[in-house]
């Protein structure tokens, strides 16, 4: 009995193996290959990548097929994994308005320059299980590309800007943003913290936040003005070189929404925007970002902060899935001291209450 | 060092490389400086899952050298699942000698226990913390608790240990209840039941506290007053079960409880492992 | 005797519109001074300037001998605790709604350093019979009283320590009228037996009355007349002062 709730070493060594074998599945199946996990679960992979905060597809997939598809668990292993890698200089900071863009798309203008570009997206789908998708079959045709191209896409936010009717961003101070990864966060936090945070935290808490600035916790009427995705090249100076090199490119997904700001005694009413960028491609974060982006400018704009999202403490300190499933799941490791102290605890006070029941009877029975 | 990455398996000694060592050797010496005041520190992320001990694994890893041995210990006991798994990691990054002894370990890292052998001088604590911060429950907002820790105003403390003497009688927290530190910081001192509380009065050995989630280091330097938060005649009492141990007889321990049959019997047995051990030889 | 309040030239504005326009005032001790006027006027800003919590544009404001604007958060913090106090409108923003009655009495204490609980317990069941509640029901939560109930459970939250000094910003709003008078009564009695010097913020003239040695009025972030009481409400020498007391009378 005594030997069965302790003494570990064995069983840690059973479960690790159980564990693998259910990862294969029936042997008698092809094994999946990270290769593939990258080319047709794409989606899943730029999850992980973006949470892994370790922008590396292939590393995402391997991620991915060890952690049997669990996505916050795959980008427990990336982060895991990223953490013992040398880091050797910052990149530039990512020019998204010379993207490659595939997609493109803006809710506030009809057309404009550059145009509007569909891509490859869900959004006019009709969801309905495609069962041909059950058998294998050739691959489908690639559409064919406008013989004309896209041409240049000027930033929709800049019309607004240059127009006076988006309030400008602080100007560059020149001054490094702050690593996450390298030093805790500290509170009030500046933006570029606050967006990093952002950036790697779990799509599912930003899109529940997100949604409810839309409902009416805290205020929000926010509008696409551009959602784009694609391709932009990431550029490294090193010292000893002087000028900025190509070290390739990274898909990345941008929204950039414009809220309405009522103004203030220093700031005409003017539109503010909300920022979201997330690695690989996904548009749910990268809007539901940019929400709660805006939202937790309430502070900055003395707006009245009365919102989950608006609370800056409560969204940063919550946002990341790796802290928050492990704290969750650590309360499966055993607690029995702690709960034996609650036991003693309340059979002493359950003690004291009857004592104190029975004089009570007595008294009244007197 | 080579053959030391070598022996971890293309990883420097105890997984962390130096820099980040160095940056959590200054977070501790901070942290000794000022007993019990917390200490932001840039926790890394770890092989192992947040609340599983990622603040003291970071600490021992930064403490640890290849002379030392190390004890690991989960709810007292060395051969939890937690507690493999840990000691486990760190022969396999650091290839350092382990040991179930606490006599014979220089460091020791625990989870909600405090040994009942008595630490000497030159043994390190390390304790696994989840929650630093021992406001939290009474101000969830970080910055409004640092304002308080600055000002020494530990009223709201105090009121909370106030009402559960008027509600039952008694103190209400078993485990993990605050202390004060050399009369100015309250810390929390990790889950650990209060009958381990005392101990960390004037402890001979440095205890340090790690919390890699909220990324936040404090310490306690050896011969520190420690004082449980309590009232003048409502003493802090910290609670034992009555019976003895059922292995080694011994009374004075804390003891787990463990359920025999399904007709409501238990037996007490020694949450120390080893000190139970070193009783029955 | 100098006073134990003295603000000078007191200038602040939100937006356009000025909140305080060169607003001077003095309290002395055992005195208390009600300051008068309809919603917009600046009454409340100025009781918000005077205990510390927003800075003006302009002016001082010296508690003691100490300058009450340069005070530190901590020194700030500690004159709240122990030689001011600070009641509340609304019951609920003054008290601790998640702890009991006989806690919400001790904080204070517990802040300034007491240990026993015995005498916590004991201080804080004289404090609740002092505002006429029934100390056997110490143990309770706020929610159990009813709102003027709740009220006397913050003056005595207040009072516990023995302030100099208290601050009020209608405390006797969104009472019945009956309940109004009993604590307006309770009230008079405990700054006088205490000592108390009141800085009270009301629009309700009768309260004024009943309370004040002094009353200011304000209209417009300007203090458009001041002095006794009596003499104010009596012979009211200011058109706007006219026009307040007279509509009270008329209603």
């Amino acid at each position: 009995m005594y030997v069965a709730v302790k003494g570990g070493d064995a069983a840690i060594e059973a479960a690790h193996r159980w564990l693998a074998h259910e990862r294969r599945g029936d042997p008698a199946l092809p094994e999946i290959t990270a290769l593939q996990l990258r080319e047709q679960m794409t989606l899943a992979v730029d999850r992980v990548m973006a949470e892994g905060s370790c922008l590396d597809r292939d590393l995402a997939a391997l991620a991915l097929k060890q952690s049997r598809g669990d996505a916050v668990e795959a980008a427990f292993l990336l982060r895991a994994y990223r953490n013992t890698l040398p880091r050797f200089m910052a990149a530039e900071p990512l020019d998204t308005g010379a993207m490659q863009a595939r997609r493109r798309i803006s809710a506030t203008y009809k057309d404009l320059p550059g145009g509007q570009v569909l891509g490859p997206t869900f959004d006019y789908t009709h969801r309905l299980l495609d069962f041909t998708l059950a058998a294998e079959g050739a691959a489908p045709s690639v559409p064919e590309e406008d013989a004309e191209g896209t041409g240049p896409m000027p930033r929709v936010t800049g019309f607004l800007t240059g127009e006076g009717l988006m309030r400008a961003e602080a100007p560059d101070d020149g001054e490094a943003p702050p690593d996450l990864t390298r030093e805790p966060p500290s509170f009030p936090a500046s933006r570029p913290l606050r967006l990093q945070a952002l950036a790697r935290g779990d799509e599912g808490f930003l899109l529940g936040l997100g949604y409810s600035t839309q409902r009416g916790y805290g205020n929000a009427h926010p509008f696409v003005a551009e959602l784009r995705v694609g391709e932009v090249e990431v550029l490294v100076e090193p010292p000893e070189l002087g000028f900025a090199i190509s070290i390739g490119e990274i898909t990345v997904t941008e929204c950039q929404m414009a809220t309405q700001f009522a103004g203030s005694r220093e700031e005409p009413p003017q539109f503010t925007r909300g920022y979201g960028l997330v690695p690989g491609q996904n548009e749910r974060k990268a809007m539901a970002m940019a929400l709660v982006d805006r939202a937790l400018m309430a502070r900055e704009l003395g707006e009245e902060a009365t919102a989950p999202a608006q609370d800056e403490e409560f969204v940063l300190l919550h946002s990341d899935n790796v802290e928050a499933t492990g704290f969750i799941e650590h309360l499966k490791l055993p607690h029995h001291v702690d709960f034996q102290s609650e036991l003693e605890k309340l059979r002493s006070i359950r003690r004291r209450w009857e004592a104190e029941r029975v004089a009570a009877r007595k008294e009244a029975a007197e | 060092m080579s053959a030391a990455v070598q022996e971890a398996g293309g990883y420097n000694f105890a997984y962390l490389d130096e820099a980040t060592k160095r940056m959590i050797r200054r977070a501790i010496l901070k942290g000794l400086a000022i007993p019990g005041h917390q200490i932001p520190f840039g926790a890394r992320e770890m092989p192992l899952p947040y609340g599983w001990g990622t603040g003291g694994i970071q600490l021992t890893a930064s403490i640890l050298g290849p002379r030392d041995r190390l004890k690991v210990i989960d709810q007292g006991a060395d051969d939890t699942t937690n507690a493999v798994s840990i000691r486990r990691f760190f022969q396999r990054v650091a290839g350092v000698e382990v040991t179930t002894r606490t006599a014979e370990a220089t460091v020791i890292q625990t989870r909600h226990r405090i040994p009942e052998r008595h630490l000497t001088e030159g043994q390190v604590l390390v304790f696994q913390v989840p929650m630093p911060e021992p406001l939290f429950r009474l101000e969830p907002r970080l910055t409004e608790a640092r304002r308080l820790h600055a000002l020494g105003d530990y009223s709201l403390a105090q009121l909370r240990l106030y009402e559960d003497i008027a509600r039952q009688g008694e103190t209400g927290s078993s485990y993990n209840h605050p202390v004060m530190v050399n009369g100015r910081y309250l810390m929390s001192p990790s889950p650990i039941p209060g009958y381990d509380n005392p101990k960390l009065h004037r402890s001979a050995a440095i205890l340090l506290f790690g919390a890699g989630r909220e990324k936040k280091i404090y310490a306690v330097p050896p011969w520190t007053e420690v004082r449980s938060l309590d009232f003048d005649d409502h003493p802090f009492r910290p609670m034992l079960a009555a019976a003895p141990c059922a292995f080694c007889g011994s009374r004075d321990s804390y003891k787990d409880e463990i359920v025999s049959d399904d007709r409501g019997g238990r037996v007490f047995v020694c949450s120390d492992t080893d000190h139970c051990r070193e009783n029955q030889s | 005797m100098s006073a134990l309040l003295q603000a000078e030239g007191l200038r602040l504005r939100f937006g356009a519109a000025p909140a305080l326009d060169g607003v001077s005032v003095a309290i002395w001790p055992g005195e208390v001074v009600a300051v008068v006027g309809e919603s917009g006027s600046g009454k409340s800003t100025l009781l918000r300037v005077l205990s510390g919590q927003i800075a003006p544009d302009a002016g001082t404001v010296h508690y003691a001998g100490q300058d009450v604007l340069a005070l530190s958060e901590a020194g700030r913090r500690r004159l709240m605790r122990t030689e001011w106090g600070y009641v509340h409108q609304n019951a609920r923003d003054g008290l601790r709604l998640g702890v009991s009655a006989g806690g919400n009495v001790g904080e204070r204490l517990m802040a300034a350093g007491e240990r026993r609980y015995g005498s916590i317990r004991e201080v804080a069941a004289r404090w609740m019979e002092r505002v006429e509640l029934d100390p056997a029901r110490m143990d309770e939560p706020p929610r159990n009283f009813s709102g003027g109930m709740q009220q006397r459970l913050q003056i005595a939250r207040c009072l516990v320590t023995e302030p100099r000094l208290v601050f009020m910003d209608e405390p006797t709003g969104g009472l019945d009228v009956s309940v109004q008078a009993r604590l307006l009564d309770l009230i008079r009695k405990l700054a006088k037996e205490m000592g108390l010097a009141v800085f009270l913020v009301t629009h309700d003239i009768a309260a004024a009355r009943l309370l004040a040695h002094r009353i200011l009025v304000m209209r417009r972030g300007q203090v458009v007349e001041e002095g006794l009481a009596d003499r104010v409400l009596d012979d009211p020498r200011h058109p706007y002062t006219q026009l307040l007391v007279s509509s009270v009378l008329a209603a």
